[in-house]
């Protein structure tokens, strides 16, 4: 390149409108970051954007702003560009630094907008301590120099307002070379390059290729890992992209116990692990306990305390069919995080939960705990599921106590509840033997043929009447616990004039009623009550709560209900393994900054010159001066010294 | 002989040490005794870290005093008031509603409620100096806001003591939510302010800056009586750290700042709109001039960049011990990085090509709708690590 294109391009980089376009450019890409949420799983984005602007933003790298490409590029330019700033000015600032201007021509000073002229009756011998003095007092030091008219006296002070500006302009290059150290430049280089390959499925970490693992002497990574209680891990998974990549460590860490403690609230106080860490180097192992803002630093590398989740717990479960009669609710054992089989369909139980602290919406105490409950999913042969979360205990809701279901068919959706009733001794057997009578086609016939022979006008009817009358039970029955009083009504709907539907819905409503009532009493019957007395409050409301639950059953469309009878809790707990060597370069950095920032703001250049002459009637004096920032404040100081030397020497105009 | 031999020096002290007076050194005095006082008391609970904290904030408090004379009284009135309650209090927390003191002027909640309303009469009464001009009403409205300060410091303390009466593990520093941190802002925004009124000898100002605070009370008030936020709350894990006593304060130096400049910004604009329409109005005569505007909003800025380049630091010094990285990206950091650009961008723009004048003064009001957005934006529309005070 020829010499003049060299120097046109340093001075393009190292202009003032470059630097003032990447900060802008690092700002709007900044917003971009903040307004898109980054690195969320790639489904989430189709999700919201449409596939058409998900494959535009994607090839944009506007998922992952802050390790594209372009991005890193400007960052690299501001580097760049502010390396080529500090190498221009660098010289010019030393220079201003240790330089008094002594040698600054008296015409050219004496134009400077700050001045005034005095005389003083005394030898420039005699004027010149007091002059000293003055300029001592306003803490400026200064040098003077003979010329043939006199003395010139040069003066400045603040220079570490011009170090300031070298300061924190080193401190950004540094700053930003140790980020783009500890950032995952590397790493995109290597994939560049097809050293590495991300990894999308979910497999267990000893299946995971070496294409997508990175060695013990990375030196530089942020990764994560989840260890269940009792267990360990000589790796952890670096998220990228829309995957993620193996982290091999050179020791293995294992997880003795892990804590949450709470307030006496119910919030959450701390989370805390005890570690162990063995590394073939050491002859004992490491033990050492962490919690949040208290990692473990072990030889470059730090672990945090970062999340925590299950570990695997062990559930008991008593699996309920819903579809099918009594006597058949089995006991299961199932692991969270594990597959199971219930009932034909797959059962997978996501998490596992020993509290749930919720604000009370009573509002008497701030916050209640719900107790114990785990989610999960049934998926049926074809794929399909339908995801759960299930409270093991009951919840009170206006006085009485429910059981507690939710479900949703999709994860972007709420959870919608079930409410069931908790019997007397607050458990669900007495709901479930309710509802598996009305599933119980022979139960159902047997109450049915009761209920239609203990009618008012039953005993005058024929027996073949009464058939017919519990047939027609069996089928309102029937529609009722597949559809609740919704598919009645459709039902009525679809096969009666609209001017009587309002009638015959009555009827069957009320004969409805009376069947619910005597499976009802069959079933307290079988709890052994006696079926003569009247009905408790209690018993009375149980019943209108069972019947509302049967109502509902259908919209929480499972052919099996769990119910969580114990649990053994193990929990995992979430760490956060890093290796940054670059921050040995950013902290310093950031010292470097603050002091050159609160130095160029607040030890401002000023340079003042005293030019002095002797004559005949003693020594005539000019003083004048300068500053670079912060005129006011320099004017007033200007002011104070005129008046000083007016106190001294005659003024002269 | 002529008077030139005598020197007649303005000021007869050379060192620093010795322009200091005698209620300088008292000063001192107090500020050591009691952060000695705090030291034996409270040692068993505070780490290496929370000691250095404890040492550096005396001696900057004690700078503070030496450099601004006012300083010195108010924070021995706020000290002794403070101490006051505390003593009431003794170690029970239900003294707040059976102690009238406690109950009516200083149990934290009461004082915050005498703090917003005396900042707001402070408003109004340095929009009538403003006004009419009047000496009195314009020293009227400077007591008021001192007096509203006291009260939100006051509170403050007070409800750091409360907040340990609530259990000794529930105890913290009252920065740690929006609630708590929109009492610092005016407190400091206040202080900021008063400190240049001072300075400048000008009171015309303190009806804009008043309004920006004002604003905050309006905040402070709906969001007590319509979310019932005002409550002290334990500290979630993330947020129990010795990093939250120096991250929090040197951010709020920082948004105060930025806000004060907006204002002064205003003003100018404000100014300089009143002098093309009418060269000899209200405005123009009361008002200082834009010189000195412009220097205000310059001097504003440069504090508010240096201070919020200290707080973005120690952020990141918290964060790489608390989240496992000193830059994640999150959003309210990535936020803080556009505010800083920003001013960083402003200040260069006027250092070193000079602009100053309109244009920088609209730059400092948009400056502030950025800052706005870090500071509760980025809470009310963006997820991210900094989960504090929803709103
Ligand atoms: C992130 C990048 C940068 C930041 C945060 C930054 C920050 C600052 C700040 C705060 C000042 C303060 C002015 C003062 O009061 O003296 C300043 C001055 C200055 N900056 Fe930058 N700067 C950056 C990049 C650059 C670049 C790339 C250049 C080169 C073109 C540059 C050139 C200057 C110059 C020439 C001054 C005036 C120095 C003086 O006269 O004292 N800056 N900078």
């Amino acid at each position: 390149m020829p010499q003049s294109t060299i120097r046109i391009l340093f001075r393009f980089l190292g202009s003032m409108n470059l630097a003032i376009t990447l900060l802008v450019a690092i700002a709007i890409a900044a917003v971009i970051g903040t307004v898109i949420q980054q690195n969320q799983p790639y489904p989430d984005y189709v999700l919201k954007f449409g596939p058409f602007w998900f494959e535009v933003f994607k090839s944009l790298e506007l998922f992952n702003v802050y390790t594209s490409v372009w991005f890193l590029t400007i960052l690299g330019f501001l580097v760049l560009s502010t390396s080529v700033c500090v190498y221009r000015n660098l010289p010019k600032i030393m220079r201003d630094v240790s330089d008094y201007r002594e040698n600054s021509q008296r015409h050219s000073l004496q134009k400077l907008a700050h001045r005034q002229k005095y005389q003083s009756k005394q030898t420039l011998q005699a004027t010149l301590p007091i002059l000293l003095w003055v300029l001592k007092d306003h803490r400026y030091s200064f040098r003077q120099r003979q010329d043939n008219a006199g003395l010139i006296i040069a003066a400045k002070k603040g220079s570490g307002g011009r170090l300031g500006y070298i300061f924190s302009h080193v401190a950004i290059i540094v700053i930003c070379i140790g980020g783009l150290i500890d950032g995952n430049l590397p790493l995109k280089v290597a994939e560049w390059r097809g050293k590495i390959a991300v990894e999308t499925r979910r497999i267990p970490a000893n299946q995971i290729s070496a294409i997508s693992t990175l060695s013990a002497d990375n030196a530089s990574f942020r990764a994560n890992v989840d260890i269940p209680e009792g267990d360990q891990a000589d790796f952890a998974f670096i998220d990228y992209k829309d995957g993620y990549l193996l982290q091999k460590l050179p020791f293995t860490i294992k997880v003795e116990d892990f804590r949450i403690e709470h307030y006496a609230s119910g919030q959450p106080k701390s989370f805390e692990s005890d570690l162990e860490i063995n590394d073939a180097e050491l002859a004992q192992a490491v033990k050492q306990t962490i919690s949040v803002n208290h990692p473990l630093s072990y030889k470059g590398f730090t672990i945090y305390q970062n999340s925590f989740g299950d570990g695997g717990s062990k559930l008991n479960l008593k699996a309920w069919p819903l579809l099918s009669a009594m006597d058949s609710s089995k006991q299961l054992q199932a692991k969270v995080k594990q597959f199971t089989e219930v009932s034909g369909m797959q059962l997978e139980i996501s998490d596992f939960r020993p509290f749930n602290v919720k604000p009370d919406p009573s509002g008497e105490k701030k916050f209640i705990n719900q107790g114990p409950s785990f989610q999960y999913k049934l998926r049926r042969p074809d794929g399909t599921a339908n995801e759960y979360l299930t409270y093991m205990q009951p919840i009170q809701q206006e006085g009485r106590w429910f059981f507690l279901s939710g479900m949703r068919s999709m994860v972007s959706e709420e959870f919608n509840y079930w409410f069931m009733p908790a019997d007397s001794e607050n458990r669900l057997a007495r709901f479930m033997a309710f509802y598996q009578s009305l599933r119980d086609p022979e139960i159902l016939a047997a109450i049915a043929l009761q209920t239609a022979s203990s009618t008012d006008g039953a005993k005058q009817s024929a027996a073949k009447d009464k058939q017919a009358v519990a047939k027609f039970m069996l089928v309102l029955a029937q529609q009722f616990v597949e559809g609740g009083y919704d598919k009645i009504t459709a039902n009525i709907e679809q096969t009666v004039a609209e001017n009587q539907r309002q009638e015959v819905l009555q009827v069957y409503a009320n004969v409805l009623q009376r069947l619910l009532k005597n499976v009802y009493l069959s079933v307290l019957q079988d709890e052994g009550l006696d079926p003569k007395q009247a009905l408790t409050a209690f018993d009375a409301q149980f019943f209108v709560d069972a019947v509302e639950a049967v109502n509902l059953a259908h919209e929480y469309a499972t052919p099996v209900f769990l119910e969580l009878e114990g649990f053994q809790h193990i929990e995992a707990t979430g760490l956060q393994i890093t290796r940054s060597p670059g921050k040995w370069l950013v902290f310093p950095g950031c010292l470097l900054l603050v002091l050159g920032v609160f130095c160029m703001f607040y030890l401002p250049q000023r340079r003042l010159w005293l030019l002095l002459e002797a004559g005949d009637a003693g020594t005539a004096i000019l003083l004048v001066g300068s500053a670079l920032r912060n005129q006011y404040d320099f004017d007033k100081e200007f002011e104070l010294i005129k008046q000083q030397l007016a106190q001294n020497f005659s003024t002269v105009q | 002989m002529t008077m030139d031999n005598t020197l007649q020096p303005l000021y007869q002290q050379t060192s620093y040490f010795q322009l200091r007076t005698g209620f300088d050194w008292l000063w001192s005095m107090l500020v050591l005794a009691g952060a000695t006082y705090v030291f034996a008391q409270y040692h068993a609970l505070m780490d290496g870290y929370e000691v250095a904290i404890l040492l550096a904030s005396a001696t900057l408090l004690i700078w503070l005093g030496w450099s601004w004379s006012t300083l010195k009284s108010f924070s021995l009135s706020v000290a002794a008031f403070s101490l006051l309650a505390i003593s009431i209090y003794g170690s029970d927390l239900a003294a707040a509603e059976s102690k009238f003191l406690l109950k009516y002027l200083f149990a934290s909640q009461s004082a915050i409620m005498w703090m917003s309303a005396l900042y707001v009469m402070a408003t109004l009464t340095y929009f009538a100096h403003l006004l009419s001009g009047g000496d009195f009403i314009g020293k009227v409205a400077s007591s008021l806001t001192w007096c509203a300060t006291a009260m939100g410091l006051v509170g403050l303390m007070v409800r750091w003591r409360e907040s340990y009466l609530m259990g000794s593990d529930i105890g913290h520093i009252p920065v740690s939510n929006l609630y708590e941190v929109f009492i610092l802002f005016s407190i400091i925004t206040a202080l900021l302010y008063l400190h240049y009124e001072q300075h400048y000898k000008t009171r015309s100002l303190g009806a804009f800056v008043l309004l920006v605070i004002s604003a905050a009370v309006g905040f402070l008030l709906w969001y007590t009586f319509d979310r019932h936020a005002d409550g002290i709350q334990p500290l979630v894990p993330a947020l129990n750290s010795y990093w939250m006593k120096i991250h929090v304060p040197a951010n709020f130096v920082g948004y105060g700042a930025f806000s004060l400049a907006a204002m002064i910004g205003l003003v100018f604009v404000l100014k300089s709109q009143a002098h093309a329409a009418n060269p000899d109005g209200l405005l123009q005569s009361r008002l200082p001039d834009l010189a000195l505007l412009d220097d205000l909003i310059y001097k504003a800025i440069a504090l508010g960049f240096a201070f919020f380049t200290l707080a973005t630091i120690l952020g990141a010094l918290w964060a790489a011990e608390a989240w496992g990285g000193y830059w994640s990206w999150d959003p309210k950091e990535t936020w803080a990085l556009i505010v800083w650009l920003n001013y960083a961008a402003w200040l260069h723009m006027r250092l070193t090509k000079g602009w100053s004048g309109k244009p920088m003064a609209w730059w400092a009001i948009i400056g502030f709708f950025v800052t706005l957005f870090a500071f509760l934006g980025v809470n009310m529309f963006l997820s991210g690590l900094h989960s504090y005070g929803e709103l």
